[in-house]
């Protein structure tokens, strides 16, 4: 267990320093951020100044250390538009997005459950090819379209929810509704296919001739089995809905970090960027990590080893 | 055969083709005196622009015809690369194992927690919006995808007799994997490349939407929906058009995908 842990740990420390690389490369070689910053009329010599007051003087690698070494210690420094300390930033908007994520992830949920499986239990049926449908249609709609008609239709004329901003339970609906059901396809696929490996199993048969009823069959005994893989697979499409929330996070003006990350790289303040990718990329991580140790501790199956 | 959406691809990928004598009007001529108007359907409606025009009175008929150019070639020249570099990716890793097997899977699952959207904003921003520079963004990472499928496929492959008879007469490397291992990874990667195609084009389209995709006035269906985005309670077709354009063809690719996963293999429900 202890090799299991250790290995997956240190996959996990080189993907976040592949990332940092990418973001310090990619900050790095769109030119001199300094013209940004300096005004028009300054100097060659205050040029020199800044470079040399701001470390950018320093040889690249000497930098990058420098760069690690800070968002290690959580110093992503200060933002270039506001003016004020990133981690001040991130520390408000991050709770938005976790919860407006954690929210999607029940409503996604909650419509993948009875259709993923009623579609095992009438396989080949109408209802079964309906849900299918239902959901890839999830998985084809643009996001900030379905944000922009919601908006219009249930905000605007229905005036049944609030079009924006946060504050309020009703606030979550629309952009939680919006982001939710973009993943029900995945987990409704995922847990109809898991139900009908269950369905078959021997130990259904049992139940059932044991004289279960066919309800009790297939909520109790056949779910409880085809949640394994649904569990753990919930942690990857969290952090999918974290990292896709950009979108509709600028549709909705929700506070959360993805409408952060959309102002910082309009208004090219690097420092912010740098830290919500590095954040986001070390949310995925960490799940993905979890994952795979919840993977290994459920289903005994797993070689730790490998 | 899933007829219906096959018949859509086919429509639009005519439509892209042949945009510039299909298009009714010229999708970039701006008439001030015609902004705004609706749909024929509507009271005030006119046969001289079918699905009404934008707030510089140009037609979006037109101008969804022309966007389907952007997204289906945006959708399939990405796939394409991920495509390409993946599999190469993949069967390498998958042959030759050992340390460059276990460096280049280190990096494939490295890439593949990188978050597309951002990282592709990001690129777009830096390097500047164009055509080119969304292909790379969403590319650089969506070959990781295909890697890790077809490494799978060739380490289960390697197991087989044939690869060891091919190894007995004496087959080369390149060989080996170019006729051996590369035609039976075949059919799965076939199944991802469908399916991926919806996904790019949602990507893209949210990247134009955001302003760091294909710059104006070029028509691209999501900076399309971004532009009519201020006059939805006024004229609510500038924006669903061209959603409703990206819905079709996005579906279609999905339904077809799944057909294709269904025919081909039913053990890659997992793609």
């Amino acid at each position: 267990m202890l090799r299991f842990v250790l290995a997956r740990l240190s996959q996990s420390a080189i993907t976040l320093l592949l990332f940092s690389v990418v973001i310090f490369g990619l900050a790095r070689a769109t030119g001199d951020p300094l013209t940004l910053v300096l005004p028009m009329v300054a100097t060659e010599e205050d040029f020199a100044n800044a470079r040399r007051y701001l470390g950018l003087d320093r040889p690249l690698y000497a930098q990058y250390v420098t760069f690690v070494g800070r968002a290690a210690t959580g110093d992503f420094g200060t933002s270039i538009r506001s003016r004020r300390p990133v981690v001040e930033l991130l520390r408000e908007r991050l709770p938005n997005s976790l919860a407006l994520a954690a929210f999607s992830m029940a409503v996604s949920l909650l419509i993948a459950f009875p259709l993923g499986v009623l579609a095992a239990v009438r396989r080949g049926t109408a209802l079964d090819s309906g849900a299918k449908v239902l959901a890839t249609l999830g998985q084809s709609l643009p996001t900030f379209w379905v944000g922009i008609v919601l908006i219009e239709v249930v905000a605007g004329r229905l005036q049944w929810l609030p079009a924006g901003g946060s504050g309020s339970l009703a606030h979550y609906i629309l952009p939680g509704f919006t982001l939710g059901w973009f993943v029900v396809a995945g987990l409704m696929r995922l847990l109809r296919s898991a139900m009908l490996e269950v369905l078959d199993a021997e130990y259904v048969t049992t139940a059932r001739a044991k004289g279960a009823s066919e309800v009790s069959v297939v909520w109790r005994h056949a779910l409880r089995n085809a949640l394994i893989p649904v569990v753990t697979f919930a942690g990857v499409y969290f952090a999918i809905l974290v990292t896709s929330a950009i979108v509709v996070e600028t549709v909705f003006a929700w506070p959360g970090m993805g409408r952060l990350a959309y102002e910082a790289i309009t208004g090219r303040d690097f420092p912010v960027i740098q830290a919500v990718v590095l954040v986001t990329a070390a949310i995925v991580v960490t799940v993905n990590f979890a994952v795979d140790l919840l993977y290994a501790v459920i289903d005994p199956r797993i070689g730790l080893a490998s | 055969m899933p007829v219906i959406p096959v018949m859509i691809i086919a429509a639009f990928v005519l439509l892209a083709l042949a945009a510039g004598r299909l298009s009714p009007a010229d999708p970039y001529a701006q008439s001030l005196r015609a902004r705004l108007a609706p749909p024929v359907w509507a009271a005030d409606g006119s046969w001289a622009h079918p699905l009404g025009t934008d707030r510089l009175g140009r037609d979006l008929l037109s101008r969804i015809i022309f966007g389907a150019r952007v997204s289906l070639t945006a959708g399939v020249v990405t796939v394409l690369l991920a495509g390409l570099v993946g599999a190469a990716v993949g069967l390498l890793a998958g042959y030759y194992r050992g340390r460059i097997g276990s460096l280049l899977m280190r990096l494939t699952d490295a890439t593949l927690a990188l978050p597309v959207i951002l990282l592709a904003l990001v690129l777009a921003v830096t390097a500047g919006p164009s055509f080119v520079n969304v292909v790379i963004a969403i590319g650089a990472i969506l070959w990781a995808r295909y890697a890790r499928v077809v490494y799978g496929e060739v380490l289960a492959l390697m197991e087989r007799d044939f690869i060891a008879q091919a190894r007995l007469t004496g087959c080369s490397d390149r060989r080996i994997i170019l006729v051996h291992l590369l035609p039976n990874t075949l059919p799965s990667l076939l199944v991802l490349l469908s399916l991926q195609i919806g996904y790019v084009i949602i990507v893209e389209a949210s990247l134009s939407f955001l302003g760091a995709g294909i710059p104006p006035p070029t028509p691209a269906w999501g900076s399309m929906i971004a532009e009519g985005r201020d006059y939805v309670a006024s004229a609510w077709w500038v924006s669903f058009f061209p959603g409703l354009a990206i819905l079709l063809v996005v579906l279609a690719f999905n339904l077809v995908g799944d057909w294709l996963r269904d025919e081909l293999d039913p053990k890659l429900h997992h793609l």
